[in-house]
């Protein structure tokens, strides 16, 4: 990374905390927003032009620019021209915007380790490997750059949580401009408990396969020899990924409807408080892409929204004079009753 | 075992971001009237928008010829692009609003 990038994300994470401050407070609030916008235009403009991996720089800029033109464009217009009671759910509309974000990175990431080519310096990489050597006397290819578990693990948190907040802001968006109706059944919550469930389990079975593989040796690593001294290669990995590309997707499927089902017997009077929550979550997600990137400034800026969001979300509970836990659970019990 | 504490050294630093950026987040907005409850929502929202970076570098180092990856990555530029403008421009807005109140 460089200095100058460096130095644009240590601004972009004080400016985010320094807005939310300001946010805080009546007379400084639409200062404090406008002082964060600045830091994230910073860390954007920065990330485009001097982010590099591998001494390699950003390319397809057609595509970013693109992408980025159509966001501004439908973003602002809508963010105009909405009317000023339909707030909270264009706050819920975006929410999920930026939790589908998470969603597909981590789809993207994941496709990359599990079927793709892992680019290595090779000189970096023999270096590694003979560190290794000295210090256990033996050289484990596969661990030369880390076993990949804990990247598995970044990339699940990142999608279960991306995907849930999608699915359920987009319950949200729908319920507070009425086009969803609230809806429950009867022992919804244990139904809720199991998919729950079923998520962890495909998620550690997937981490458990992934790690029984690599220390298996069976999945190891090949490549045919480099032709210059430290170029880059590519490696093919070796390992059977059907298990693991199956349980992926599983654990998707399971969070969209995990998502869902968690909205839905939310009453709308309550959305406002959901929104907070799912806020915090789709904010845990991209501190989980922080962790995957080694970003500064998407993990301060993730977790800030993450831990604020939470207070914030039981602030709002206080307000209304009403627990979290009753919000989120209550609605079953008063649902069963009214029935 | 040993995995866990090799994680954790590995990204020792990173940990503490994490710790102390909870702690700061709970503070920072520890005293908020719950008149801004609703814009402060809004401006973490947009905040969170940063998950766009991520966005940007999967975008940028797609292959020409990885399709999945291009598709996706542009289609989660977009998304990002969407969270991060529209919610710092509905922040300002219903900021807007409150001043016009007074």
């Amino acid at each position: 990374m460089s200095g100058l990038l460096t130095l644009a994300y240590l601004i972009g994470s004080i400016t985010f905390i320094v807005g939310l401050k300001m946010l805080s407070n009546p007379a400084s609030a639409r200062k404090g927003n406008l002082i964060a916008a600045a830091g994230m235009f910073i860390a954007i403009i920065g990330t485009i032009f001097l982010y590099e991996e591998n001494g390699e720089r950003l390319h397809n800029f057609g595509w970013l620019f693109g992408g980025l033109f159509i966001g501004t464009v439908v973003g602002v217009l809508a963010a105009k021209k909405v009317k000023m009671t339909a707030m909270p759910e264009m706050v819920s509309l975006f929410n999920g915007m930026g939790g589908a974000c998470a969603m597909l990175i981590s789809i993207v990431e994941f496709d990359h380790l599990a079927n793709g080519h892992i680019t290595v310096n090779i000189g970096k990489f023999i270096q590694d490997a003979i560190g290794q050597a000295a210090q256990h006397g033996d050289i484990n290819i596969g661990a030369g750059f880390g076993n990949p578990v804990g990247k598995y693990l970044i990339i699940l948190l990142g999608l279960i949580i991306g995907s849930v907040s999608f699915a359920g802001s987009m319950v949200a968006w729908g319920k507070l401009n009425g086009k969803v109706k609230d809806f429950s059944f009867n022992g919804q919550h244990i139904v809720n408990l199991i998919v729950l469930a079923a998520i962890v389990i495909a998620g550690a079975w997937l981490l458990i396969d992934v790690h029984q593989q690599f220390s298996g040796g069976n999945g190891s690593w090949t490549s045919n020899p480099p032709a210059a001294p430290f170029p880059n290669i590519e490696l093919q990995s070796m390992a059977d990924t059907t298990l693991i590309n199956t349980l992926f997707y599983v654990t998707l499927a399971l969070s969209i409807v995990y998502g869902v089902m968690f909205v839905m017997p939310i009453g709308g009077a309550d959305m406002p408080v959901v929104i907070s929550l799912l806020n915090s979550f789709t904010g845990v997600a991209a501190a989980c892409g922080g962790f995957l990137y080694n970003n500064p400034v998407m993990l301060t800026g993730g977790i800030l929204v993450g831990s604020a969001g939470t207070i914030l979300t039981i602030l709002m509970c206080k307000a209304m004079n009403r627990s979290l836990k009753n919000v989120l659970i209550g609605s079953f019990g008063a649902k069963a009753t009214s029935a | 075992m040993t995995a866990i504490l090799d994680f954790l050294q590995l990204h020792i630093e990173m940990v503490y971001i994490v710790i102390l950026s909870i702690f700061l987040g709970i503070e920072v907005i520890s005293r908020v009237p719950s008149v801004l409850h609703t814009p402060l929502m809004s401006g973490a929202n947009a905040i969170h928008g940063v998950v766009i970076i991520g966005a940007i570098i999967v975008m940028g180092k797609a292959e020409a010829d990885n399709w999945l990856a291009l598709v996706l990555g542009f289609l989660a530029v977009i998304l990002g692009t969407l969270n991060v403008v529209g919610g710092f421009v509905v922040t300002d807005r219903m900021l807007e609003m409150f001043k016009k109140k007074k």
